[in-house]
């Protein structure tokens, strides 16, 4: 049984990233996402959407590793935004008050321009 | 509580990793054959993905298993009875004490080097009934959804 995330990125223009994923995000998938996003903090890239449309599934040791990942954005003045959550996981963000310090959009278009900061 | 005519389903699962994926499965078979909901089966089986993630990293099962009892049955306590899933997940592990379990918070997590700890949370939002019973020769996680 394998359930290897996979994430793709995507740079529609030079202020923000969207990395989507696709599987289960738990430890090996959220170290894997945490890879793509470091690496783009390192070269300036601080404003990021987690599109999450193809993971049916998480657990809260993937989670923490967002967690991780949302402190070293914070932490360069970058903003985080999720999109196309389940229900569940929204409800799992929202219990674990993630949603206090990133935001959660139901598609990505409002999320790029809260992140581009044409809305707040 | 008392039940009627509950059905089970026994699954025991290797500790290694992503096997908890395969307990899901029955989640989904059981959730959907009495029509529990597509958002509380996914509900569910996040709440036994948690629970089997606790069991793997923290129980020190000698026997390296995780046994998972999956029940359907009606609460015949409540007028016409409401229809329930229920998940045991037990270890043979060294148990623990869920009253000195700390909540998690957000903001000091985010401040933290150890921001894991989140499980027992999850589980309790996520499921209307939460039992633990832990011991020295183990811990059963006893879990229930209402449809």
């Amino acid at each position: 049984m394998s359930e290897t995330l996979k994430v793709t990125l995507e740079k529609p223009d030079g202020t923000v990233a969207i990395l989507r994923t696709d599987g289960y995000i738990n430890n090996t998938g959220g170290e894997e996402i945490a890879r793509q996003a470091y690496a783009l903090l390192g070269e300036g890239t601080v404003r990021l959407l987690l599109d999450l449309e193809r993971t049916k599934i998480v657990n809260s040791i993937g989670i923490s590793i967002l967690i991780e990942v949302l402190e070293k954005v914070l932490d360069q003045g970058g903003r985080l935004a999720f999109c196309h959550l389940t229900p569940t996981i929204e409800k799992t963000f929202q219990i674990m008050g993630l949603a206090q310090y990133a935001r959660v959009f139901p598609s990505p278009e409002p999320a790029l321009a809260w992140l581009r900061g044409e809305v707040e | 509580m008392p039940t009627a005519e509950p059905r089970e389903v026994h699954l025991t699962i290797p500790v290694v990793p992503e096997m908890e994926i395969a307990a899901t499965a029955q989640v989904a078979a059981l959730g959907e054959w009495m029509e529990l909901g597509r958002d509380k089966i996914d509900e569910v089986k996040m709440a036994v993905v948690e629970a089997c993630i606790n069991a793997f990293e923290h129980s020190g099962t000698p026997d390296h298993k995780v046994e998972l009892r999956f029940r359907v049955g009606t609460d015949t306590d409540t007028d016409g009875g409401r229809a329930y899933l229920e998940v045991d997940v037990l270890d043979n592990g060294h148990g623990f004490d869920p009253s000195r379990v700390t909540a998690p918070r957000i903001g000091e997590k985010l401040r933290a080097p150890h921001k894991r700890g989140w499980g027992l949370r999850i589980i309790r939002s996520l499921m209307d009934d939460v039992r633990i019973e832990s011991g020295e020769h183990g811990t059963m996680i006893v879990m229930r959804k209402y449809r």
